[in-house]
């Protein structure tokens, strides 16, 4: 029997049980559209992660202290103090801007309002352009302020209708410790970035964090500690030597050397690949499952096959009557489980691509689908075919002939 | 005696079911000789050894010892690949329940055959020509594109008449062709089977009717295994020639 005719003859054995067809390739088709969908899924995730994270800007390098137990009157262990951010400004080539942070908590009170562990966070000038957010109403303090420690605070989004509701805030007072501050901006809404809630926070000027929340009697010794310093980096700089600069210097002044350092210098680009480890092992889990269903629609394959090889025991006698050998009988049924899963496979990919594309368009989870994904799965789904048809095909190959037309 | 081709030769052949203690032998020593363009029967009661016999003389089962000769060739020890060409290529089935494709047309059971011979293969057009040629000889030119379930028993069995023709057999094995039709249809199927006789075609037919059995030239009754009798049946000019280890008259 030529390969042709053996397709023609699966072809038409398909043709002749339309429905039984159909539900046998459903574990098929079911099984590729996963493939695609999922893959579609963990890809859009991934693209959008990456987006929100470059769009933080690829250029800041963190300087974060290694040690560093914050809280108020609690001698600093080591770690970043405020000084380094002026020796980074001053002694580090190809920066465009250095920013420094300090948390504390308080409660907040505002009438009758009292919010209890508010993340109040100590910042400079340069912070809402590296951290890229922006002002809703009011303004944000200058430069003079932090010098002359005034009293004055931006809030968050959500700390802001906490607090004020619908009224505005700018132009009020609120008490934040035992320390009464003037609110003279409010930010927009930021959302979570990572684990950092934005919204919630109530920001001051640095200098009035050191005097007021964490004051230690360290700090005229070894400097204000800080929690963070935000390095902005010219984008035609070299990022790696920067980093290099900001190691050695910090090394220098910390009296350490570069193994047993008080503090970490990361970039965005460290965060995107720890971020695309991640995506990348939850997209290989996903294809797992989804190949998991795949060899499940096989192993529907190889039951209806096995199932159609009994009914048919008749048809394979009489075939072997006129003269048909083992090897064509295995190859009919064979081809035929193989054009089942491929035909199968085929719809899967279109119903996968289809359903990719609309869950992206009725989800806001975004969908990305990849061609190698389709080639995955339609490619699965053949040697499938092929696998779990194998043994109901050897299994016919094998029928005694008189037995087989006896068969009722 | 003729020179006449000697398509079927038997020596001996045993077939036994089962090992040891409980075994069966269906068949114990059978030697008969079948030359070309007869037409015999082979008759018996139930449990004779009839069925066993036109299995191995088919190719469809192997004797369990002695040697069969078909067409020249001894075919005891052919392996499944080789018996299925030797059944492709030389013997022609008709079966008691007709053993048609369900949902196949007639031309395309007819064509089955030729799907499977790799010896003198035909393309797609000769194949079909081939099977056409057949349902003409057999009366059924005009429901080449009938289904089985479209077609009356004595149709059906016709269609599987033109099918066991299509690849030039040396032999027709028929297994009580007539045994699911009524009377009327049994007869044609008959006249059918002594007119392809006539023109040369050996014929084998299995049946229990001694009435079907009458319209061949020869019988070979089969009790317990072995050749009972051997029965010239006489009513054809051509005078039947035959190697038995009993002949009665």
């Amino acid at each position: 029997m030529k390969p042709t005719e053996a397709l023609t003859i699966a072809w038409e054995a398909i043709l002749k049980n339309k429905i039984r067809s159909f539900l046998t390739m459903l574990g098929i088709i079911i099984g590729v559209a996963a493939v695609i969908i999922m893959v579609a899924i963990s890809a859009g995730t991934e693209a959008t992660i990456q987006e929100q994270i470059t769009s933080l800007g690829s250029n800041l390098v963190f300087v974060q202290g290694a040690m560093m137990r914050g809280g108020p009157g609690q001698a600093p262990q080591g770690g970043l103090v405020y000084d380094d951010a002026a020796a980074i400004e001053t002694g580090v080539d190809g920066i465009t801007a250095v920013v420094v942070e300090q948390n504390s908590s308080e409660t907040i009170k505002y009438g009758d309002v009292i919010l209890e562990n508010v993340e109040i966070l100590g910042t400079t000038v340069g912070f809402p352009s590296v951290r890229d957010m922006e002002i809703a109403d009011g303004r944000y303090f200058n430069d003079q302020e932090i010098e002359r420690k005034s009293k004055v605070a931006v809030i968050g989004y959500s700390l802001a209708q906490e607090l004020f509701g619908e009224s505005n805030p700018v132009g009020q007072y609120v008490k934040v410790g035992n320390t009464k501050l003037a609110v003279i901006g409010v930010f927009k809404e930021k959302g979570l970035v990572g684990n950092t809630d934005f919204d919630s926070r109530i920001y001051l000027p640095i200098s009035v964090v050191f005097q007021k929340f964490t004051p230690s009697m360290f700090a005229r010794f070894m400097g204000d500690s800080v929690r963070m310093i935000y390095v902005e980096v010219d984008p035609d700089a070299n990022l790696d030597n920067i980093i290099t600069q900001i190691e050695l210097l910090l090394v220098k002044r910390h009296d350490v050397t570069l193994d047993s350092a008080d503090f970490s210098v990361t970039t965005q680009q460290d965060i995107i690949s720890t971020q695309e480890s991640t995506t990348s092992a939850f997209r290989s889990l996903l294809a797992w499952v989804a190949g998991v269903s795949l060899i499940v629609g096989g192993i529907g394959i190889m039951n209806i096959m096995l199932v159609s090889v009994t009914e048919r025991t008749r048809e394979i006698g009489i075939r072997q009557s006129v003269g048909a050998t083992p090897n064509d009988i295995r190859l009919q049924f064979l081809t035929e489980a193989l054009l089942l899963s491929i035909i199968g496979g085929l719809i899967g990919v279109l119903v996968g691509v289809g359903g990719a594309y609309i869950f992206g368009a009725l989800s806001d989870m975004r969908t990305v689908i990849s061609a190698s994904s389709i080639l995955l799965a339609f490619g699965s789904s053949a040697i499938v075919g092929a696998f779990f048809g194998y043994y109901p095909a050897n299994q016919a190959s094998k029928l005694d002939p008189i037995e087989a037309l006896r068969y009722e | 005696m003729s020179t006449a081709h000697i398509i079927i030769k038997t020596v001996d052949i045993t077939q036994v079911y089962g090992m040891g203690d409980i075994s069966v032998a269906a068949l114990r020593g059978i030697n008969i000789q079948i030359q070309q363009g007869e037409f015999v029967a082979i008759m018996g009661p139930s449990g004779s050894g009839k069925s066993t016999l036109m299995h191995i003389l088919g190719c469809l089962s192997q004797p369990t010892s002695g040697q069969y000769f078909l067409d020249g060739e001894d075919v005891s020890h052919l392996n499944k690949i080789q018996l299925a060409t030797v059944r492709n290529q030389k013997i022609g089935f008709i079966f008691q329940a007709y053993n048609l494709l369900a949902r196949t047309t007639a031309l395309q059971n007819v064509s089955l055959p030729l799907l499977y011979n790799r010896v003198n293969p035909k393309t797609k057009e000769d194949g079909l020509e081939k099977a056409r040629n057949m349902l003409e000889l057999v009366g059924l030119e005009t429901r080449a594109n009938h289904q089985p379930h479209e077609l009356s028993g004595g149709q059906q069995q016709r269609v599987a008449i033109a099918r066991a023709l299509v690849n030039d057999p040396v032999m027709v094995i028929a297994d009580e062709p007539t045994g699911n039709l009524d009377t009327r249809s049994g007869t044609e199927i008959m006249n059918l089977l002594h007119q392809l006789n006539e023109q040369g075609t050996t014929i084998v037919m299995v049946t229990h009717d001694p009435k079907t059995a009458a319209h061949t030239q020869r019988t070979i009754n089969l009790v317990d295994g072995l050749v009972d009798s051997i029965t010239h049946n006489g009513r054809h000019s051509t005078q039947p020639v035959g190697e038995a280890q009993h002949e009665t008259h």
